[in-house]
């Protein structure tokens, strides 16, 4: 039972296209574990739909249609975005959005420990550079070093789950932390915890400076 | 052009190649792209290069066109958006891919789905008709422009908790418009 979602904010600026990569996947990856969600967002789409079927029409070139035309025969160039291919992970299944920038097993993945055996870490390959996103291990009963965010930060729960205050956070459950939020997650102790953790960039870099973390 | 009609003329594209139908949604499409896209400051030219990625897309991926999901509007934007970002930032935008076993929504009943998507838009497009300006303007910019929250906020002059509860007034109004079931 998923009992935290994002607000209806971010689902508009998910929709909008407003969204660095690293935190649009965080909120597909919720929205496809989490039937409700896909639905909000469905709705508003449909705004955006409703908005470009209203926008004020500015009239197209004279040669703009026979241009499009002449190229409808060309070969599908590759975007300018490296298309991935979604890996089909036998032993533990990801959500499909996770599966495009993960080849290989999760076992298999070149995991990095953090801050000398803390928990571990890997960072998927994104196309763009604004943001940083990673899949983290944390042990069972882990507690977390009391951190404050300097930045944007979302945590999605892929697999076990830890408490933060009185929160349970479980698969599917989903938290974002703002500028000045500090929080202190208590991994359950009968399993490890599997999350995606997404960052802005600059927050990824004073990360390195955090002193319990002692990276 | 009605939604239905749209609808028509992607699926000969889709089905047929129908070169005809193509050119009906360029020519119903691809003034409003542009428009979509200056509104965002972008130079009509640049517009110009977008609206032709984001209907060449139409034509290759039109057998992807779901008219049970979406309207053909909803389904241009989307291309559209996720063309810019691919364009511009050089960025993928990771899409929703409902997991099989994905929590369902409470009252999961068999439905005419196609007919529930024509009484969504409809009820939508009233519903946007209505929204206090104030809250259509937030989400204008939101959608138009691509600002961020604090951005909207100094833009607006106004606190950047202000500019996230307009934007959830605004779509949870938009919502509680809409009939129960398609909430």
């Amino acid at each position: 039972m998923i009992s935290h979602h994002p607000g209806e904010e971010l689902f508009v600026d998910y929709v909008a296209g407003a969204l660095p990569e690293a935190f649009a996947l965080a909120i597909a990856t919720h929205a496809s574990l989490c039937a409700d969600c896909a639905h909000r967002i469905q709705t508003i789409e449909a705004i955006g739909g409703d908005l470009l079927a209203n926008v004020l029409p500015v009239p197209c070139s004279d040669d703009a249609l026979a241009n499009v035309l002449a190229r409808l025969d060309e070969p599908d160039a590759a975007s300018r975005a490296v298309e991935r291919r979604p890996f089909q992970s036998g032993s533990h299944n990801l959500p499909s959005p996770l599966n495009r920038y993960v080849d290989r097993p999760l076992h298999r993945l070149p995991w990095r420990t953090i801050g000398r055996g803390l928990f571990e870490e890997f960072q998927l390959p994104l196309t763009g550079q604004d943001s940083k996103a990673a899949l983290c291990r944390l042990p069972p009963g882990m507690l977390v070093p009391h951190h404050v965010h300097w930045g944007a930060e979302y945590v999605l729960v892929l697999d076990g789950g830890y408490q933060d205050g009185d929160k349970q956070f479980r698969r599917g459950d989903f938290a974002a932390l703002d500028l000045g939020d500090t929080h202190q997650p208590n991994v359950d102790p009968d399993k490890a915890c599997l999350c995606l953790v997404v960052q802005d960039a600059p927050m990824w870099q004073s990360m390195l400076v955090d002193p319990f973390l002692r990276l | 052009m009605t939604n239905d009609k749209l609808s028509l003329l992607v699926e000969a594209v889709a089905t047929r190649r129908d070169r005809q139908a193509f050119s009906a949604l360029f020519g119903h499409f691809a003034p409003r792209l542009k428009g979509f896209a200056m509104n965002r400051g972008v130079s009509a030219a640049v517009a110009e290069d977008l609206v032709q990625e984001t209907m060449l897309t139409v034509w290759r991926k039109a057998d992807s066109f779901d008219s049970s999901r979406a309207s053909v509007p909803t389904w241009i934007f989307t291309i559209v958006r996720n063309k810019r970002i691919d364009l511009f930032r050089r960025e993928t935008y990771p899409e929703v891919e409902l997991e099989q076993a994905a929590e369902q929504p409470d009252d999961s009943q068999p439905s005419d789905e196609r007919t529930e998507l024509a009484e969504l838009t409809t009820h939508l497009h009233h519903a946007m008709q209505t929204l206090p300006s104030e809250q259509k303007a937030i989400l204008q910019q939101a959608f138009f422009e691509e600002k961020s929250h604090r951005a909207i906020a100094a833009d607006l002059g106004i606190p950047l908790g202000t500019v996230k509860s307009r934007i959830r007034l605004a779509v949870n109004r938009l919502r509680d418009a809409l009939p129960e079931e398609h909430r």
